[in-house]
C-alpha cells in the first residue's frame, strides 16, 4: 500500500509541500520559531523541545508499527536510514555545538525565518556556508569518515534484543520518564522562565 | 476588552498536543510519500544546484557533486526541497494567525545583536557540516530515524543533545 504516491512524481512533490506546511505550522505554533525557547532545553527553563520531540517520535513509531501490522506499510518500501556509527556520532557532536551556539537546527531555523527572525536568516546562511565548505573539502577530509563503520539498516529493537512492539513500548516508557524528569528538575531547582 | 476576540490565539500550543499532531504528520509523510521529514536536505539541494550550474566541470569531477550532474532534472526538484518550502509557508501562516510576524533579532540582553548574528552563522555552519557527515539533521536523521526505530536516529539524537548539555555551561552567556 504505502507509499501511496510514486517517488519523483509531481503529485508526490505537492504532497511534500502540504506535509511541509503542516510541519511548519506545528513547529511555529509550539514555539520552535524562538531560539530562546529552543535553547531552554539546555538550561532547564523551557523543555518544550523534549516534550514535542519525543511525543512526536513515539506517536509516529507506534502509528507506523500499527500500519505495518495492518499490512498497510512495509518498512522495506519506505525511507529507512542505514546506520554508520562513527560519522553519525561525529556529525551529531558537530551539530550539538551548532545547536548550543546557534540556537536553532535547520528545520526550526526555516520556521523562525518565516516569522521574521533575522538571526534565523543568519543561521540559514550559515548552513549554506557550512555545506559549501563540506562539499569543497569532501574528498580530503570527510569521505573516508563518512563511509566508515557501516552497520546496515539496523533497528534499535534488534540491537538490544526486543521485539518491535516491545521496543516501541520501551521507547514510550523512556519518553514518559523524560517528561517526568524535566518537570521535576524545573520544579525542584525552581528554574525561572527567561524573559527577553 | 477589545482584544477579547483574539485572546489565546497568540499562546503557544500545548507541547504534547503539538507532539501528537507532529507524529501524525510524520506518519502521513511515510504513508503517502515513503519519506521522512527533513530540514538540511533542502540546503544541500541549494548548494548542489548552485555549484552544478556555476561550475559544471568542477562538479563533474567532484565525488560530492558528481551524482547531481547526472540528473535529468534540477537538483532542487526533490521531495525534501518542496517539504522545506512548505515549512516556510506553514511558519508564515501560523505566525500570521498568532500575530507573531515581525522583523527582529531575538537575543539575550547580555549580548549584542552583532554577537547573536555571529554565533547564529557559526551554529548554522556547524549544522551544515555535521548534517552532511551524519546523513541528516535533528529532523531528518533524528526525528524521522526514531520514528522508524532506527539505531541511527537514536544515536544522532544522543550525540546532538549530549554535546549540547556538555557544552551548555560554556555558552550560557549567550542565552541566560
Amino acid at each position: 500500500m504505502a507509499p501511496v504516491f510514486e517517488q519523483g512524481s509531481e503529485v508526490n512533490l505537492i504532497a511534500a509541500l502540504l506535509i511541509g506546511i503542516a510541519f511548519g505550522w506545528i513547529l511555529e505554533s509550539a514555539g520552535f520559531s524562538s531560539s530562546k525557547k529552543l535553547a531552554g532545553v539546555f538550561y532547564g527553563y523551557d523543555f518544550v523541545v523534549i516534550k514535542v520531540f519525543f511525543t512526536a517520535a513515539v506517536t509516529a513509531a507506534a502509528g507506523l508499527l500499527i500500519l505495518n501490522q495492518l499490512g498497510l506499510l512495509y518498512f522495506e518500501d519506505v525511507w529507512m536510514p542505514t546506520t554508520y556509527i562513527v560519522p553519525t556520532i561525529i556529525g551529531g557532536v558537530i551539530m550539538g555545538v551548532g545547536f548550543v551556539t546557534g540556537g536553532f537546527c535547520p528545520g526550526t531555523s526555516v520556521c523562525a525565518a518565516a516569522i521574521g527572525k533575522i538571526d534565523a536568516w543568519a543561521f540559514m546562511g550559515g548552513i549554506l556556508l557550512g555545506i559549501f565548505f563540506y562539499s569543497f573539502t569532501y574528498e580530503s577530509i570527510w569521505e573516508p569518515i563518512r563511509n566508515s563503520t557501516k552497520l546496515g539498516k539496523v533497528k534499535i529493537g534488534d540491537l538490544i534484543g526486543l521485539s518491535e512492539g516491545m521496543a516501541v513500548f520501551a521507547f514510550l516508557l523512556f519518553a514518559l520518564f523524560s517528561f517526568w524528569l524535566v518537570d521535576t528538575i524545573k520544579k525542584k531547582y525552581n528554574i525561572k522562565d527567561v524573559e527577553y | 476588552m477589545k482584544n477579547l476576540k483574539h485572546r489565546g490565539k497568540d499562546k503557544y500550543m500545548n507541547p504534547y498536543v503539538a507532539g501528537v499532531l507532529l507524529g501524525f504528520v510524520i506518519m502521513a509523510a511515510f504513508f503517502f510519500s515513503g519519506e521522512g521529514l527533513g530540514g538540511s536536505g533542502a540546503f544541500k539541494d541549494i548548494v548542489k544546484t548552485t555549484v552544478v550550474s556555476v561550475a559544471p566541470d568542477y562538479a563533474a569531477h567532484s565525488h560530492y557533486f558528481k551524482s547531481a550532474t547526472e540528473l535529468d532534472h534540477s537538483p532542487l526538484k526533490t521531495w525534501l526541497a518542496f517539504e522545506v518550502l512548505g515549512i516556510l509557508i506553514g511558519g508564515i501562516l501560523s505566525g500570521a494567525y498568532a500575530r507573531r510576524l515581525n522583523l527582529r533579532i531575538e537575543h539575550s540582553p547580555k549580548i549584542t545583536s552583532r554577537k547573536r548574528i555571529g554565533f547564529a552563522i557559526l551554529g548554522g555552519a556547524l549544522f551544515g557540516m555535521g548534517s552532511q557527515l551524519g546523513r541528516g539533521c535533528t529532523s531528518g536523521a533524528g526525528l524521522s530515524g526514531m520514528a522508524v526505530m532506527s539505531v541511527s536516529g537514536f544515536l544522532v539524537v544522543a550525540a546532538i543533545f549530549g554535546t549540547g548539555y556538555l557544552l551548555a555551561w560554556f555558552f550560557r552567556k549567550l542565552w541566560i
